[in-house]
C-alpha cells in the first residue's frame, strides 16, 4: 500500500515540476499579494489633501494650522478665500479635508470658551474620512489641552487648574497600529487557501477529464490510496508556502514572530488538512477544470471575506458569523497572529487548533465517501 | 476446453436510470483469443468491457474473468486484466521512462521483474533511446504501442482494449495488430472493440453489437456465411441513387445498400440474377460501368444485421 502511495506522490511531484503553468501560478500571486499587502494595503493616512479657510488670521489660527500641516497626516493644498473655494475644492475632489476657521477663534480661546472651528470632510471615501477625522481630533484634543493650561497658567484663575480627562487609545501587540504587521501573517492563510485548493481541485478533475483517472481505477490502486497520493504532495507544497511567506514575512517585511514555530507548524498542518478536503470536495462535483475553477472562485472568496481577515465577524449579521464559524480560515488567522504578533502557545490556541482538527476530519472523511460514490 | 475460459459472461445488463446500456450479453472468450467487439457508436462496447473490467457494476448478470467474479472481487480481478480506456490513458506531461515506472509500481511490479520488463515495453513501443522524451511530443503510433506496453507491464493474462487504434494511421495500425497477435500467441486473451472494419477481419471472433444487444457472434467468416445467404454483386454507374431506386425491391434482389460512390446488392445466384438487374437498369435508361460479384465483407454482414443507420464511419 505504501509503495503503490510512493509511487503516486512521486508522480504527482514529477508532473508539478513539469507544468509550467502550475509553477507560474503558484509563484507570481504569492509575490504579488506578498508585496501587495506588504506595502501598498494600509489602514494608516499619510498626506490627506487639505485645504485651509481661515477667517480669523490670528496667531491662534496659524497655530492650529501649522499643527496639522506639521502631523505629516494632512498636506495644505490650498488656502481658501471663501467658503465657496472651499466647496469647489471639495467637489472636484482637489482636497479630502477642509479646515475652517471662522472669525473670532482668538478670541474665544483667549475667553476660554467653546472656539468655532470646523472639520469638513468628503465621506465618498468613508475609510479615510474616518481615519483622517480621528487624526483631527486627536490633534484639535491636543492644541485645546495646550490652550487650556496655557491660559489657566495666565489668567491664574484658580490654585488649582481644572480637571481635564483625555482619552488615549494603546494599542497592544501592535503598538503603531502598524497595518503591515496585520496583513502580512494573514496572507500566509489566504494564500495557502486559495493555492492549495486550486492545485488539489485540479490535480483530480484534470485526471477525470483527461481519462487518466479510469486508467487509475483499474489498476489494484485503492481509492483511499489515490487520494493520499493526491493530498500528500500538496500537503508538502503548502507547507513550503508557509514557510517562505512566513521567511520574507519577518526577514524582508520585518514583522515579529514571537511565538513558538512548532505551534505556528501544528496549527498550518491542522489547516492544511481542511483546504485538501475541500480541494477534493470540490474535485468530486465538478466534470471539467472550467468547473473547477469556477467553484473554486466561489468558495474562496466567502472563505475569505468570512474570515474576519479585514472585516470584523462582531459586526456580521448572525447567519454570516454562523458560516464564519466552520470556515478554518477563521481559526488559522487566530492562530497565525497569535504566534506572530501575541507569541502565545497551546495554552492560549487550544480551541482553535481544536476547532482546525474537527473540521479537516469532516471535510476528508466527506472527500473520501463522496469520492468512491463519483467513480461509478 | 472449459479450463483454457478466461472471460464469461452471462445475460450481463446495464442500466442508466431507464436507459439499457447493455442488454443481456453472454458470451465466453479463451485463452488466447482474440475478441473483436464491433458496433456503432453508443451500441454498448465500452460499457461492457468497463463491466468486465469492474469499473461498473452490472444491473443484472454477472461476468467472471480469470475465474473471479467482477461485481464481487474487483481487485483481484484488478491484477489480472489490462486496460487501455477509451480515451488517452497515458500521462502526457510524462517522460516515456516515468510512466512506465508508474504504472509497474502501482501494479506492484518491482526489481529485477520491473527492469526487464520495462526494456520488453520499450522494445515493443519501438522507443529504445528516447526514454526520457515527454509523451506529448510523441506521435499517436508511438504514444499506443507506450499505452499498450503500459497496460502489459504486469504481464496480465487479460486484455481490455477499447477503440486503441483510432486516430492512428494505417502503418501504425498494423504494427499494433502485430503486437496483439504477438499476445495472443504467449497466450494473452485480447477483447478489442474497433469501428475499423477491416481490422474487424483480424479477430479471431467478433461479437457484434447494436443497441446493448449482441447481435452476432462468430469468426469473421462464419458471420459472413450465416448472415448473407446468398451473394453480392457490386454495381458501379454514374447516378447510384438513381439505380439504388431502381433495384430495391426488384425481381431477384433480396437487398441493395450503398457503399461509397458504388451499390452492393444480395442476390441468390449472381449468374443468374444479374441479366435481370442488367434490363432493370435498362429498362429505366440508366447506365452502368460495371457489374460483377464480389465476395461478401463484414461490412455487408453489419448492414444485413445492423442496418444502414449502424454503418460505422469509415
Ligand atoms: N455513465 C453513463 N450514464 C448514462 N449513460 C451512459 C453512461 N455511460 C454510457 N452511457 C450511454 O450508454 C450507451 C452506450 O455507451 P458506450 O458503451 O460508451 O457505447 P460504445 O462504446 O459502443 O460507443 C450510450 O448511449 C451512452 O450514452
Ligand atoms: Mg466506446
Amino acid at each position: 500500500m505504501w509503495g503503490r502511495i510512493l509511487n503516486l506522490v512521486v508522480k504527482e511531484l514529477q508532473q508539478l515540476r513539469r507544468d509550467r503553468a502550475a509553477k507560474f501560478r503558484l509563484l507570481i500571486p504569492t509575490l504579488v499579494q506578498l508585496f501587495i499587502f506588504g506595502y501598498a494595503a494600509t489602514f494608516e493616512v499619510y498626506n490627506v489633501a487639505t485645504i485651509v479657510l481661515d477667517q480669523d488670521h490670528s496667531q491662534e489660527s496659524r497655530e492650529l494650522v501649522a499643527r496639522f500641516a506639521g502631523s505629516g497626516r494632512f498636506q495644505i493644498v490650498e488656502t481658501a478665500n471663501s467658503a465657496a473655494d472651499v466647496r469647489r475644492a471639495i467637489d472636484h475632489a482637489d482636497a479630502v479635508v477642509a479646515i475652517v476657521i471662522q472669525a473670532g477663534f482668538a478670541d474665544d480661546v483667549r475667553k476660554g470658551v467653546s472656539a468655532p472651528a470646523q472639520v469638513i470632510v468628503d465621506g465618498t471615501n468613508s475609510n479615510t474620512a474616518l481615519i483622517a477625522l480621528s487624526y483631527v481630533s486627536r490633534i484639535v484634543a491636543d492644541y485645546a489641552q495646550e490652550m487650556e493650561q496655557d491660559l489657566s497658567r495666565r489668567t491664574r484663575a484658580g490654585a488649582r487648574p481644572p480637571p481635564t480627562v483625555t482619552l488615549e487609545s494603546r494599542p497592544w501587540y501592535n503598538v503603531d497600529f502598524n497595518s503591515r504587521w496585520f496583513f502580512v501573517p494573514g496572507v500566509i492563510a489566504t494564500l495557502t487557501l486559495i493555492m492549495i485548493v486550486n492545485l488539489t481541485s485540479f490535480a483530480v478533475v484534470r485526471e477525470r477529464e483527461v481519462g487518466t483517472l479510469e486508467q487509475i481505477m483499474v489498476t489494484p490502486i485503492r481509492p483511499l490510496e489515490f487520494i493520499l497520493g493526491k493530498t500528500i504532495p500538496y500537503f508538502l507544497v503548502g507547507l513550503a508556502l508557509v514557510v517562505v511567506i512566513a521567511g520574507v514575512g519577518t526577514l524582508w517585511f520585518q514583522i515579529p514572530f514571537r511565538g513558538n514555530p512548532l505551534v505556528l507548524l501544528l496549527g498550518t498542518a491542522l489547516y492544511l488538512l481542511c483546504v485538501l478536503g475541500i480541494g477534493l470536495l470540490i474535485s468530486t462535483v465538478c466534470k471539467t477544470q472550467q468547473q473547477a475553477f469556477a467553484t473554486n472562485f466561489f468558495v474562496i472568496n466567502p472563505a475569505f471575506i468570512l474570515s474576519g481577515f479585514s472585516f470584523p465577524i462582531a459586526s456580521m449579521p448572525d447567519f454570516m458569523q454562523w458560516i464564519s464559524t466552520i470556515n478554518p480560515m477563521t481559526y488559522y488567522l487566530v492562530v497565525i497572529r497569535g504566534t506572530f504578533l501575541k507569541g502565545v502557545g497551546l495554552e492560549v490556541l487550544w480551541p482553535q487548533m481544536l476547532a482546525l482538527a474537527g473540521l479537516g476530519i469532516v471535510l476528508l472523511a466527506s472527500s473520501v465517501l463522496r469520492f468512491r460514490k463519483s467513480l461509478d | 476446453m472449459t479450463g483454457d475460459i478466461r472471460i464469461r459472461a452471462d445475460k450481463l445488463t446495464k442500466r442508466f436510470g431507464d436507459f439499457v446500456a447493455v442488454n443481456a450479453v453472454s458470451f465466453e472468450a479463451g485463452r488466447g483469443e482474440i475478441m473483436g467487439f464491433l458496433g456503432p457508436n453508443g451500441a454498448g462496447k465500452s460499457t461492457t468491457i468497463r463491466i468486465l473490467c469492474g469499473l461498473l457494476r452490472p444491473s443484472s448478470g454477472r461476468a467472471e474473468v480469470a475465474g473471479l467474479d467482477v461485481a464481487r472481487e474487483p481487485e483481484k480481478v484488478r491484477a489480472n486484466i489490462g486496460y487501455m480506456s477509451q480515451k488517452f490513458s497515458l500521462y502526457d506531461d510524462l517522460s516515456v521512462m516515468e510512466n512506465l515506472s508508474f504504472f509497474g509500481g502501482v501494479y506492484g511490479v518491482k526489481g529485477a521483474r520491473l527492469k526487464r520488463r520495462i526494456a520488453f515495453a520499450v522494445e515493443m513501443a519501438g522507443l529504445a533511446g528516447r526514454e526520457d522524451a515527454v509523451v506529448s511530443d510523441l506521435s499517436g503510433g508511438w504514444k499506443q504501442r507506450l499505452a499498450l506496453g503500459c497496460a502489459v507491464l504486469h504481464e496480465p493474462k487479460i486484455l481490455f482494449l477499447d477503440e486503441p487504434t483510432s486516430g492512428v494511421d494505417p502503418a501504425s495500425r498494423r504494427r499494433f495488430w502485430d503486437l496483439i497477435y504477438a499476445l495472443a500467441g504467449d497466450g494473452v486473451t485480447v477483447v478489442i472493440t474497433t469501428h475499423y472494419m477491416d481490422e474487424a477481419e483480424y479477430c479471431n471472433r467478433i461479437a457484434l453489437i447494436n443497441g446493448g444487444r449482441l447481435v452476432a457472434l462468430g469468426s469473421p467468416s462464419e458471420l459472413k456465411r450465416s448472415a448473407i445467404r446468398g451473394e453480392i454483386l457490386l454495381v458501379e454507374g454514374d447516378d447510384p441513387g438513381a439505380m439504388l431506386e431502381a433495384l430495391e425491391g426488384a425481381p431477384g434482389v433480396r437487398d441493395v445498400a450503398p457503399f461509397g460512390s458504388s451499390l452492393h446488392i444480395v442476390v441468390d445466384d449472381a449468374a443468374r440474377d444479374r441479366a435481370a438487374i442488367e434490363a432493370r437498369l435498362a429498362e429505366r435508361s440508366l447506365s452502368w460501368s460495371r457489374i460483377e460479384p464480389i465476395k461478401a465483407t463484414l461490412e455487408d454482414v453489419f448492414v444485413q444485421l445492423v442496418g444502414e443507420g449502424g454503418k460505422a464511419a469509415p
